[in-house]
């Protein structure tokens, strides 16, 4: 374990100033990761030029993984935050918000087009009510087990931030969305109104949008197969088109 | 005329928060849902082993009424016991709805729910999906709400914090003040109620199993503002965590519920590693001190356990405050598909592999039972049952304002049981639904029809209130202050309580109030600038901290989480629970004899007969003079008696 850690960070005031890089210096303690090296700067927010500057602001919540807030782009690689332990990253540590979403200040975005794109995908289960009206479907493990795999999307934006197609100007839906919407079409409910769900991913920004760069699933922190994802919903589209064309 | 539609304001956006806005928006009310965050992000996704429902589909005999005897006992007696029932009668049908609205549980070979075992129960009674249940309902609550957001009945305002409550002159709730946290705008909302959804304060102790917004902070601010706060002292540590700089993170009580043993060598010099100290080199100290619920005890009996080996037996793995959790004698696809989220998270921070070597863990603060106090209504059946039509119900004792989940203090009495905090928080924002719309069909008066001065003065008290927190030049550094605060009351609130060390901990409380008056606001931008709005969090965060430590320290007795040694009242090793029950039935009809019962345990019973007469009571904190007064109010334990807990 390193005495000290060097932290690069990449600050912005607001979305309107320009960005610069500010170093900090701290003691390394055990078990520390990129969010308590941000908390030791709150209780003494000094550069390593000796300068009294601001706290550097930065989203997280559950510090465990499973929340999605505090995704950022560690050493060059977006990551959560909170799972990147100070001794297994090399010096120094470099913080970068993501690009690929409107900057807010430091290392904040934000992400709030990754969830409008899930109300565009239908993503949700109709139901009749939330009354009682007994038991749910029947449904077998190993579909459980697929739909696991996909049900832990945590929304936290990796997979946008390393897609090549995924910019802050265009209309492109994403890996995630396209996940979720193979999610929902899965469930033996969510199966009944599926035709909801494909068609937004058959206008711009749809699924014809993917490059295939197969960057999302190599960074997704909950190794959802988002590849295979796409390959299903490129198949379900294509059936979808094929009922249109003879139905309409 | 076009009828006005009923606005409710629900804050926060976790289980309860959601379900809440859920079944309202059923009723056809309007919601606004604030919150800190998305409320996808919301603490609710940390809870991991499963969500407690008796549907007994193993045919142990399981069903709504050993729950329930499970959950009040569980809570040594302490929660109002109508609640508890309903909740425990309703607990099945919460399950089937979360699985239509397709919450990935795990599923039997022939595709039925699969359940597991928990603390502090003898019955397979936890649906789970996976080691990320919470987040798993989480997220199918979020995609309701997000249907009823895409059909223009939910508006989410999500990085907005609650600052407090609009008192009109008779104390009626009228709306809530909020702080937008990007642009520090400082606005009031006008609605029929406010459901204050804002889950627990962790964060008050500094480090915990809670996430960043668990500061308690909307609570303390209601309590401030005049509302009740019940049984703050009942602060559950969970036996098992994980070591970290920033937070302790939990490892699930289903590690246990699918077979974990925990162990320390029973040479405290063993220098072996765990996989070569064979059996008989081993305390499996719960198995032996428990032999029938083992692993499985409740948490407030695992932690003090756990302390007493570390502490008093000084028998903590290489001499630190540590025991083993092991798993290793299960297979790697039976813990990949049954714990597969957790074992990630624990191989993730520590870097060993729970699959290959035991784990190392320790207790951490994990939930608070007390809250804001609410109301209920009976059914009037006599059977135990609520009504779910009634207004009062989750009601603070603010009319029109309501607490759900965590930030309210009903249903767990002095100690929660594992995966009834999924349960309650779903079950409640259910079942308050239709008693916040009928309130808001009853009201006297409409948003509308108040006068906006009351607004505006609501809002000029915190934009000054702001603005007096930037002015803050001192040399005190809030997250420093912060941080002692929370060793101050890990050191002293936590497992075993002394009263010395409270009286100790209110003083220092007081040094760290008067230190507040020193502090320096980091930061004064408005756009994004969290300092500010966490010094009013800090601010609130002194005055729960209050609440929990007189709360232990006037509470004279050992009762769940609160556990005071100098108070303690030793059951005799044979005795058993029912003897009590005999007890109390030959007491209603004769001079209890001495003879009847084995030696000493009469005393026993009549001193525990005593300190339920004096402490089977809730406490209730009200700000006054800067200061909580404390009351005790009696609990309703019209369905089961309590007796003497019992787990082995």
């Amino acid at each position: 374990m390193s005495e000290i850690v060097l932290v690069k960070i990449k600050r912005r005031e607001n979305p309107q100033s320009a960005p610069y890089w500010e170093t900090f210096e701290l003691p390394n303690k055990p078990f520390a990761n990129v969010i308590s090296v941000l908390q030791d700067i709150q209780r003494n927010p000094v550069n390593i030029g000796g300068v009294r500057v601001k706290p550097v602001v930065w989203d997280c919540n559950c510090l465990e993984e499973v929340c999605g807030s505090c995704t950022m782009v560690i050493n060059g690689r977006v990551r959560q935050a909170c799972a990147a332990l100070i001794d297994s990253l090399e010096k120094p540590v470099t913080l970068e918000p993501m690009s690929k979403f409107p900057a807010v200040r430091d290392l904040q975005v934000d992400r709030s087009r990754m969830f409008r794109d899930l109300q565009q995908a239908h993503a949700w289960i109709d139901i009749d009510g939330t009354h009682d009206i007994g038991e749910g479907p029947v449904i077998d493990q190993d579909t459980r087990h697929k739909a696991y795999e996909l049900s832990q999307c945590m929304t936290c934006g990796c997979c946008l931030e390393s897609c090549p197609q995924y910019t802050l100007d265009n209309n492109f839906l994403g890996p995630a969305v396209f996940s979720q919407a193979r999610y929902f079409n899965m469930h033996p409910t969510g199966a009944m109104h599926k035709d909801k769900r494909l068609e937004p991913l058959i206008k711009e920004g749809g699924i014809a949008n993917c490059g295939n760069a197969q960057n999302c699933a190599a960074v997704c922190p909950k190794h959802i197969p988002l590849t295979e994802s796409i390959a299903e919903i490129g198949r379900q589209t294509t059936f979808y088109l094929l009922k249109k064309l003879f139905t309409e | 005329m076009m009828k006005r539609k009923a606005k409710v304001v629900v804050v926060g956006g976790g289980l309860a928060g959601l379900s809440a806005a859920m079944k309202i928006c059923e009723a056809g009310v309007r919601v606004v849902l604030v919150s800190h965050q998305p409320v996808k992000r919301s603490h609710s996704v940390c809870a991991q082993g499963g969500i407690n429902a008796a549907i007994d589909s193993k045919g142990e005999g399981d069903s709504p009424e050993v729950h329930f005897y499970d959950t009040v006992k569980g809570g040594d007696f302490l929660a109002n016991q109508p609640l508890v029932h309903d909740m425990c009668n309703q607990a099945p049908a919460i399950i089937h709805l979360m699985d239509r609205l397709g919450v990935a549980f795990n599923r039997t070979a022939e595709g039925h729910l699969e359940f597991r075992r928990f603390g502090g129960t003898l019955y397979s009674r936890t649906a789970f999906a996976g080691a990320t249940t919470g987040q798993q309902l989480l997220y199918a609550l979020d995609e309701q709400v997000r249907r009823y957001e895409h059909d223009g009945l939910v508006e989410k305002l999500e990085w907005h914090e609650y600052l407090g409550v609009v008192l009109d002159e008779s104390q009626v709730c009228r709306g809530g003040v909020f702080h937008d946290l990007r642009t520090g705008a400082i606005f009031t909302i006008a609605a029929d109620a406010v459901i204050l959804a804002t889950g627990g304060p962790g964060q008050l102790y500094g480090k915990s199993t809670g996430s960043a917004v668990c500061t308690g902070s909307a609570a303390a601010a209601t309590y401030l503002q005049g509302a009740k706060y019940g049984n703050g002292e009942f602060i559950q540590i969970h036996p098992t965590a994980i070591p970290g700089q920033d937070k302790l993170r939990l490892m699930s009580e289903s590690a246990r519920g699918e077979g974990g043993r925990i162990w320390v060598p029973k040479d405290a010099k063993d220098k072996r590693g765990p996989k070569d100290i064979p059996e008989s080199d081993r305390y499996y100290f719960l198995e032996e001190n428990y032999p029938l619920f083992g692993n499985l005890v409740p948490r407030d009996v695992a932690s003090r356990e756990i302390y007493e080996v570390v502490y008093n037996k000084k028998l903590g793995v290489g001499g630190e405050a540590m025991v083993y959790l092991d798993l290793t004698h299960k297979s790697p696809e039976f813990l990949d598909d049954r714990l597969g989220g957790i074992l990630d998270i624990y191989e993730k921070f520590t870097g060993d592999n729970p699959k290959n070597t035991p784990m190392k863990i320790f207790p951490a603060v994990h939930y608070s039972m007390g809250g804001l106090w609410t109301d209920y209504e009976s059914d009037g059946s006599g059977n135990g049952l609520i009504d779910h039509q009634s207004p009062k119900n989750q009601m603070t004792s603010i009319r029109g304002l309501y607490a759900v989940g965590e930030v309210d203090y009903q249903y767990h009495g002095a100690n929660r049981l594992g995966a009834n905090s999924l349960l309650s928080c779903i079950y409640t924002g259910i079942m308050m639904g239709p008693g916040v719309a009928n309130y808001t069909k009853n009201l006297d008066k409409a948003p509308e029809d108040i006068p906006s001065s009351l607004f505006d003065q609501a809002r000029n008290k915190w934009e000054s209130r702001f603005k007096e927190i930037k002015s803050m030049h001192g040399k005190e550094n809030p997250y420093s202050l912060h941080n002692e605060l929370g060793e101050t009351l890990l050191a002293n609130v936590l497992i075993v309580r002394e009263n010395e060390k409270l009286e100790a901990t209110l003083s220092k409380i007081d040094e760290i109030e008067t230190r507040f008056g020193d502090l320096h606001c980091l930061d004064t931008s408005d756009w994004a600038n969290p300092t500010p709005s966490f010094v009013n969090q800090l601010h609130n965060m002194i005055h729960l901290a209050r609440i929990i430590t007189k709360g232990a320290l006037l509470r004279n007795e050992c009762r769940g989480a609160h556990y005071k040694p100098e108070f303690e009242i030793v059951q005799p090793a044979e005795f058993d629970p029912h003897e009590y029950i005999d007890y109390l039935e030959k007491k209603s009809y004769e001079e209890v004899r001495e003879e009847a019962f084995p030696p000493g345990h009469l005393e026993y019973m009549k001193k525990f007969e005593d300190n339920n007469n004096k402490w089977l009571k809730s406490s209730i904190a009200v700000y006054n003079d800067n200061q909580p007064e404390i009351s005790y109010e009696d609990v309703d334990a019209s369905q089961v008696t309590p007796r003497p807990r019992k787990y082995n």
